[in-house]
C-alpha cells in the first residue's frame, strides 16, 4: 500500500501539475480562445448578476407601454405586452445558461460513468451498455427531444433530461476508447497487481487519463447545449414562455419580424455570441490538450 | 467485403429493434393512459372509453402490445394518425422527397463553400484568407440557423422581396429552395471547411506529395489530383453522416420555412398530440440514419481499403 501511495505522488500529481500549468500560459497565447472566454466570463456574469443590472422586472407586463420605441427610460423599447425588452435579454441568459451548463454536467457524468465502467470491464456489460447506446445514437436528437417532450410536456428538468441524453452515447465512446488504450499503462498494471480496488484503479488513475477528452467535449458541447436549448423554446417546447429564454423572445418577436426586427435581431445575436464564445473556448482547450482530437471531435457526428 | 457488409446487418438488427422498443415505451411515460389522449378534448363517456382502450389493446400486458406494435411495423402498418385518421406509413413517405431535396440542396452549398475554401485555407496555412476562413467557419457554426433564417427572411422576403419566406412552391420550384437550403448548408459548410483544411494540411506533409512536387509537377495538379484525392475520404465520411444530420438539423428550418418535409411533420404532430403520427415520424427517420450510415461505413470501406473495421465498427 505504501508503495502505491508513493507511486500515486511520484508519478501522475506531479506530471499533471507541471503541465497544467503549460496549459495555461498556452491558453493565455491563443487570441481566439482567449477572446472565448472573454465572452464566456461576460455571459455567466450577465446571468449571475441579471437583478443588479436589470432596470426593470422582465416579466412585469404593462397593458399601456406595447411596443414603445426605444428611449433612455427603455433602452430597446418594450416587446408586445409591454414589458422591458433590455431586461428580458439579460434575465435571457440565466435559464439559457443554466439550462446549458446543467445539461452538459448530466452528460458528462453519465456518459463518463459509462465510458469508464464499459471500458474496464469490457465483456458482457460493455456489450450490453454499448448496444443500448448504439439504440440511443440513431436517434434523431432533436427529434428524441420532440417526443419526450410532446408527452411528459415542457419544464425545465423535461429539457435538461432531453439535450443531455442526446450527448451521452459521445461521452461514452471517447471515454471507453481512451480507458482501453489507458488501461494498458504499466501504473495501473502495478496498482491492480499491489491489490488496489477496481473503483480505486478507475477513480485514481483511469480517470485522470480521460479527464483531457472529457474537457474539450464538455466545453464544446456547452455551445451545442445552449443552441438546443434555444432551439427548443424557439420551437415553442421551451420553458414557460413569460420566462425571459432568448430562444422564446426569438419565438415572441417573428411575428412582428417587418414592423419590429429588433425584437428578434437581439436574442438571436446574444445566442450567437454565447455560441461563439464557448465554441471558441472550446476549440482552444481542444487545440492545447490534444491536436489529435480535432477530427474526432469536431468533424463527424459530434458538432 | 461481402462479410463485412453482412456483419454491419446484423449489427442493425438489435438497433432497429430497439429503436422501436424505445418509440414504443416513449409512450407509457404518459400522464394518464393513452385512451384519454387519443379521445382528447372530445366529450366521451366510460362506454366509449373502454371501446377506445379495447381499440387501442390497453388492457393487454405490455409485452403483448409491444409484440403487436412490433409485428404490425413489420408489416408496414404504422398505425393511423389519431388527427386525421389517415395511415401513418403512406402519410410519412409523402413527406420524405422533400427533405431529401432540401437535404441535397444544402449539400451542394455546404460543399461548394466548403472545400474549395478549406482547400486554399490548408494551401496556404496561417495566412490572411486562412485566418478569415477559419474566423468564418467559427461564426457559421455558431449562429443559430433559426436566427439566420429570420434574418435572410427579413433581408430577402420582407425587404427586398426577392425570395418567398414559406412553403415549397406549387408546383415546387427553386426560388423557395434557396433561403432554407443555404441556411441549412451553412452551418456544414462550416464543419466541411475545417474537416477538408485539417486532413489536406496532414497530406500535404506526406512523402508522395513531396515527391510530386519534386517531379516538377504544377502545384495545381499536385494539389488538386495528388493530395486532394487523398484527404477526402474523411470528408467523404462526414458528407454522408451530414445527410441525416441534414434531416434532423432541418427540424427548426422546416418550421420556420414551413417546409412540407418529414421534420415539420414531426413537429407538427407533437402539437397535435398526434402520438402515432410523431412515433412513425422519430422510428422513420431513426431508420433512414442507420441505413445511411452503413452505406457510409461500406462507402469508406470500399474507399480505403487499409482500414481495419474490427476495432472502427465498434467506435462508430
Amino acid at each position: 500500500m505504501k508503495a502505491e501511495a508513493a507511486m500515486a505522488i511520484a508519478l501522475p500529481a506531479s506530471r499533471s501539475q507541471s503541465h497544467w500549468h503549460r496549459y495555461y500560459r498556452q491558453f493565455l497565447q491563443n487570441g481566439l480562445g482567449l477572446f472565448g472566454a472573454v465572452i464566456s466570463i461576460l455571459i455567466a456574469l450577465l446571468a449571475i448578476f441579471a437583478p443588479l443590472l436589470a432596470p426593470y422586472d422582465p416579466i412585469q407586463v404593462q397593458p399601456d407601454k406595447i411596443f414603445e420605441p426605444r428611449s433612455w427610460s427603455h433602452w430597446l423599447g418594450t416587446d408586445e405586452l409591454g414589458r422591458d425588452f433590455f431586461s428580458r435579454l439579460i434575465y435571457g441568459a440565466r435559464i439559457s445558461i443554466f439550462i446549458g451548463v446543467v445539461a452538459v454536467v448530466f452528460k458528462t457524468v453519465v456518459g463518463t460513468f459509462i465510458g469508464l465502467i464499459t471500458g474496464y470491464f469490457e465483456g458482457f456489460i460493455d456489450d450490453l451498455l454499448m448496444r443500448c447506446l448504439d439504440v440511443l445514437y440513431a436517434f434523431p436528437r432533436t427529434l428524441l427531444a420532440l417526443l419526450i417532450l410532446a408527452i411528459v410536456g415542457p419544464s425545465i428538468p423535461a429539457l435538461i433530461f432531453v439535450i443531455g441524453l442526446g450527448g451521452i452515447p459521445q461521452f461514452a465512446r471517447i471515454v471507453r476508447g481512451a480507458v482501453l488504450s489507458a488501461k494498458q499503462n504499466e501504473y495501473v498494471v502495478a496498482a491492480r497487481s499491489l491489490g488496489s480496488t477496481s473503483a480505486r484503479i478507475l477513480w485514481r488513475y483511469l480517470l485522470p487519463n480521460v479527464l483531457a477528452p472529457i474537457l474539450i467535449l464538455s466545453s464544446l458541447s456547452l455551445a451545442r447545449a445552449i443552441t438546443a436549448e434555444a432551439s427548443l423554446s424557439f420551437l415553442g417546447l421551451g420553458v414557460d414562455p413569460t420566462l425571459p429564454t432568448w430562444g422564446g423572445m426569438l419565438r415572441a418577436g417573428g411575428p412582428y419580424l417587418r414592423l419590429y426586427p429588433h425584437l428578434a435581431i437581439f436574442p438571436g445575436l446574444l445566442i450567437m455570441l454565447a455560441v461563439l464564445g464557448f465554441n471558441a473556448m472550446g476549440d482552444a482547450i481542444r487545440d492545447i490538450l490534444d491536436p489529435r482530437m480535432l477530427n474526432r471531435v469536431r468533424g463527424g457526428r459530434t458538432t | 467485403m461481402i462479410k463485412y457488409l453482412l456483419n454491419r446487418l446484423a449489427q442493425l438488427i438489435p438497433v432497429l429493434f430497439g429503436c422501436s422498443l424505445v418509440v414504443f415505451l416513449a409512450l407509457q411515460l404518459l400522464p394518464g393512459d393513452a385512451a384519454q389522449v387519443f379521445l382528447g378534448d372530445r366529450e366521451y363517456n366510460q362506454t366509449d372509453y373502454q371501446a377506445m382502450r379495447e381499440y387501442l389493446g390497453l388492457d393487454e400486458p405490455l409485452y403483448v402490445q409491444y409484440y403487436k406494435y412490433l409485428t404490425n411495423l413489420l408489416q408496414g402498418d404504422f398505425g393511423r394518425s389519431v388527427r386525421t385518421h389517415e395511415k401513418v406509413l403512406p402519410a410519412i413517405l409523402e413527406r420524405i422527397p422533400a427533405s431529401l431535396t432540401l437535404a441535397a440542396a444544402s449539400l451542394c452549398v455546404a460543399l461548394v463553400i466548403g472545400i474549395p475554401v478549406g482547400i486554399l485555407s490548408a494551401v496556404k496555412p496561417y495566412s490572411r484568407l486562412d485566418q478569415g476562413s477559419m474566423i468564418g467557419a467559427l461564426l457559421g457554426v455558431s449562429i443559430p440557423n433559426f436566427w439566420m433564417a429570420l434574418m435572410l427572411i427579413l433581408v430577402f422576403s420582407l425587404y427586398l422581396d426577392w425570395l418567398p419566406a414559406s412553403g415549397r412552391g406549387t408546383p415546387p420550384d427553386l426560388k423557395h429552395l434557396v433561403l432554407p437550403a443555404i441556411v441549412l448548408g451553412s452551418a456544414y459548410a462550416a464543419t466541411i471547411c475545417r474537416l477538408t483544411r485539417s486532413c489536406m494540411l496532414e497530406v500535404l506533409n506526406y512523402d508522395f506529395v513531396r515527391t510530386a512536387r519534386a517531379k516538377g509537377l504544377l502545384e495545381f495538379v499536385v494539389i488538386n489530383k495528388h493530395a486532394l484525392r487523398n484527404a477526402l475520404i474523411p470528408v467523404v465520411t462526414e458528407v454522408g453522416i451530414s445527410i441525416v444530420g441534414l434531416i434532423e438539423g432541418s427540424t427548426v428550418i422546416e418550421v420556420v420555412f414551413a417546409w412540407p418535409g418529414i421534420a415539420r411533420m414531426a413537429f407538427q404532430a407533437a402539437q397535435y398530440r398526434d402520438y402515432p403520427m410523431l412515433q412513425g415520424c422519430v422510428l422513420m427517420v431513426a431508420i433512414l440514419f442507420v441505413v445511411v450510415n452503413l452505406i457510409v461505413d461500406t462507402l469508406y470501406y470500399y474507399l480505403d481499403p487499409r482500414i481495419k473495421f474490427a476495432g472502427a465498427a465498434h467506435e462508430g
